[in-house]
């Protein structure tokens, strides 16, 4: 994973709420068995929409995308981080992300950033009036920083330690193998196995 | 103080606990499918790591493949690379996999039930967000990401947050025709669609507990829908009666020393949940829904709702927006809806009963003009449940299509989808734009809403078709 110190970037302001993982990136899309080249498939439908606001000339090259609440609900398709990331995203911020969601992009190294929504949509404001505004997302400080906006960000320090070092779960995992060890030679015989071995 | 059930599970699965780290779970049995797991095994592969627990991890094929023609090549190539990805895995890493064709292949949260492999007391994964399905049964599952996918895969655990824990208390009858899915797309509707965030639900209270064990799937299932990650149900003398017998069922003094185990596995008298939902089992009647998202549900014999009437200014746009994507005016009663294509199937409700309640109503009966109903077995083995009981041609006999399981039209990912501006009469779990192909427009209802609307052609419950019955001479 690649390591989240502090970013500074221009944003993209998605004033929708409940933007499920079947808008962020579509189920024909989950056919592919790489973990790159989702970036035309992000918000495809949307997208088809020339207004939509990441069409507009505008938004290219923004790498923070400012959403509504709820945002990643519905399926666990992790491609949906993959896609954000391939699109050139580096955090999204929102008042409240579904769980799925948000640990998937925690362990691939997007931010997910939680504010009050009237922090958020200070933010949306502020991006929609100058698209040139940019957004700080300092994970050492746990802060956002824009023009008329300091706002601190929860994150628990376990997972924050991880990204700001890019740490690779399954190595930090198997450091503790003696304790795995440990446990699987105490299950009960009745536990069910898929095979006999 | 006691614990609840959540929290027993959790306990009992600790491989590590150390203070500001999340806690270390040992997870009983993990379930793929193609979709969710290339890139995990690819990651396998580039660090030269092994599965840890064959004996603990099983596969099948469900999301990509078709409904028709099962014995010949798939026809879409990104698909088939998909089936034959999963299927090199596999045999390159020696883990169990049910494909297309196989008498044990199906929608994975059909297969591990019906293996009896999903028991009470266990941690279930799967890369699937479905996968709390399993909690009917008393077992802590959960869907969860294809990085956590290979985690599972090289270390058979997961590091963890432990989550908050809700009681969402049923009491009461549930009236005649109302069924599972209606309890729960009401429960979402009530608490919304991050209502559960944070949070594993507990359904319980009496209402609850007489419902059969593919009802409780039902509810289970659809946990993910208010934002829970997983929902669970203690289990009882329904599920135990459920369990025995099946292939991978506890045998002699395992069965006892299970059973045992299981008895435990109820919320202490004195445990406290970090909140409750209460709902009067007697208070809901058949529930549909009309928005883009399973929280914009009402009763069927409601309106579609006027956005104006949401105070909360984000509800209020979702709600224009999501009238305006299907294609309905405030006021409009959901009655009137007229659908296109009616889909009995998925993880949801594609088991054997969900089956036999929708063949009751459709028999002798015909599909309305106009209307394509689709009936997927949730697994192979339902199939052949349901012909042996002669379903299949109650529902061809009403002009239904009869099809070979897999995940069908609940996603657009094979075959089987709506083209732009179809409207769905569905028994699957999620309604967002786009879920069923670009640009259909989807309805959540249960098998008998499913079937009684298919017969009349508009949204409808079988309390509806008492005059269709009446007009209509038995043998015309």
């Amino acid at each position: 994973m690649e390591a989240f110190t502090t970013h500074t970037g221009r944003a993209v302001p998605l004033r929708r709420s409940n933007v499920d993982t079947d808008q962020i990136i579509p189920a024909h899309w989950l056919k592919k068995v790489t973990r790159d080249g989702f970036e035309d498939g992000l918000f495809e439908a949307w997208r088809k929409d020339e207004n939509f606001v990441l069409n507009r000339p505008e938004r290219k090259g923004a790498t923070v995308l400012v959403a509504g609440p709820d945002f990643g609900t519905g399926s666990s398709r992790e491609h949906a981080v993959w896609a954000l990331q391939n699109y050139g995203f580096k955090a999204v911020i929102s008042s409240r992300f579904a769980d799925i969601f948000r640990g998937n992009s925690l362990k691939n190294g997007l931010l997910t950033v939680v504010l009050d929504q009237k922090i958020v949509e200070a933010l949306q404001e502020l991006s929609e009036n100058d698209p040139e505004a940019e957004i700080t997302v300092d994970l050492e400080k746990r802060e956002v920083r824009a023009e008329g906006v300091t706002a601190s960000f929860e994150l628990d320090e376990n997972s924050r330690w991880r990204l700001l070092n890019g740490l690779d779960d399954i190595s930090i995992t198997l450091q503790n193998e003696a304790d795995i060890s440990a446990y699987e030679a105490k299950r009960p015989s009745y536990k069910p196995k898929t095979l006999q071995v | 103080m006691g614990r609840t059930l959540a929290e027993k599970v959790w306990d009992d699965h600790v491989v590590r606990r150390a203070e500001g780290e999340p806690d270390l779970l040992f997870i009983d049995l993990h379930l793929l499918h193609e979709v969710t797991s290339p890139q995990a095994f690819d990651g396998l592969r580039k660090s030269g790591r092994r599965v840890r627990r064959l004996d603990l991890t099983i596969a099948t094929e469900d999301h990509n493949t078709p409904t028709l023609d099962i014995d010949k090549p798939i026809a879409d190539p990104v698909s088939r690379i998909q089936l034959e990805t999963l299927r090199n895995n596999a045999a390159e890493f020696g883990v169990r996999l049910h494909p297309l064709g196989d008498v044990e292949q199906g929608v994975v949260h059909v297969v591990g039930p019906q293996l009896g492999l999903t028991q009470p007391g266990t941690t279930v994964v799967c890369g699937d967000s479905h996968t709390s399905t399993h909690g009917a049964f008393g077992a802590l599952a959960f869907g969860i990401g294809t990085s956590q996918v290979e985690h599972v895969l090289a270390t058979q655990t997961l590091p963890l947050a432990r989550p908050k824990t809700m009681a969402i208390t049923v009491e009461g009858e549930l009236p005649e025709g109302v069924t599972a899915k209606d309890l729960i797309l009401a429960i979402i509707a009530k608490i919304g669609t991050g209502g559960g965030q944070g949070y594993i639900l507990e359904y319980r209270g009496s209402a609850i507990e007489k419902l059969s064990m593919e009802a409780r799937m039902t509810i289970c299932n659809m946990s993910i829908e208010a934002g829970a990650r997983a929902g669970m149900i203690a289990p009882d003398e329904t599920t135990f009666e459920y369990i025995k017998g099946r292939a991978h069922a506890p045998e002699g003094e395992d069965w006892d020393a299970a059973l045992a185990y299981w008895k435990t596995l109820r919320t202490d008298d004195d445990a406290e949940f970090d909140a409750e939902v209460v709902i009067d089992a007697a208070s809901l009647s058949p529930f549909v829904t009309w928005g883009t998202n399973p929280g914009q549900g009402a009763p069927l014999s409601a309106d579609v709702p006027d956005p104006a009437s949401y105070e909360d200014a984000s509800e209020r746009l979702a709600a224009e927006k999501a009238l305006e994507y299907m294609g309905l005016e405030a006021g409009q009663p959901l009655r009137s809806i007229k659908v296109d294509t009616v889909f009995v199937g998925s993880c949801t409700n594609g088991r054997i009963e969900d089956l036999r309640a929708a063949a009751a109503i459709v028999e002798g009966r015909k599909i309305a003009d106009g209307v394509r109903m689709l009936v997927v077995p949730g697994s192979a083995r339902v199939g052949l449940q349901a012909v042996s009981e002669g379903l299949d041609v109650v529902f061809k006999e009403a002009g239904a299509e009869w099809r070979h399981a897999g995940c069908s039209m609940c996603l657009g990912m094979n075959p089987d989808q709506l083209a732009p501006g179809e409207r769905s009469a569905s028994t699957s779990n999620r309604n967002f734009e786009g879920r069923q192909g670009k640009g259909g427009r989807t309805h959540l209802v249960s098998p008998q809403v499913a079937a009684a609307t298919a017969v009349l052609g508009h949204l409808a419950s079988p309390a509806d078709l008492t005059d269709v019955t009446a007009a209509a001479p038995a043998g015309v």
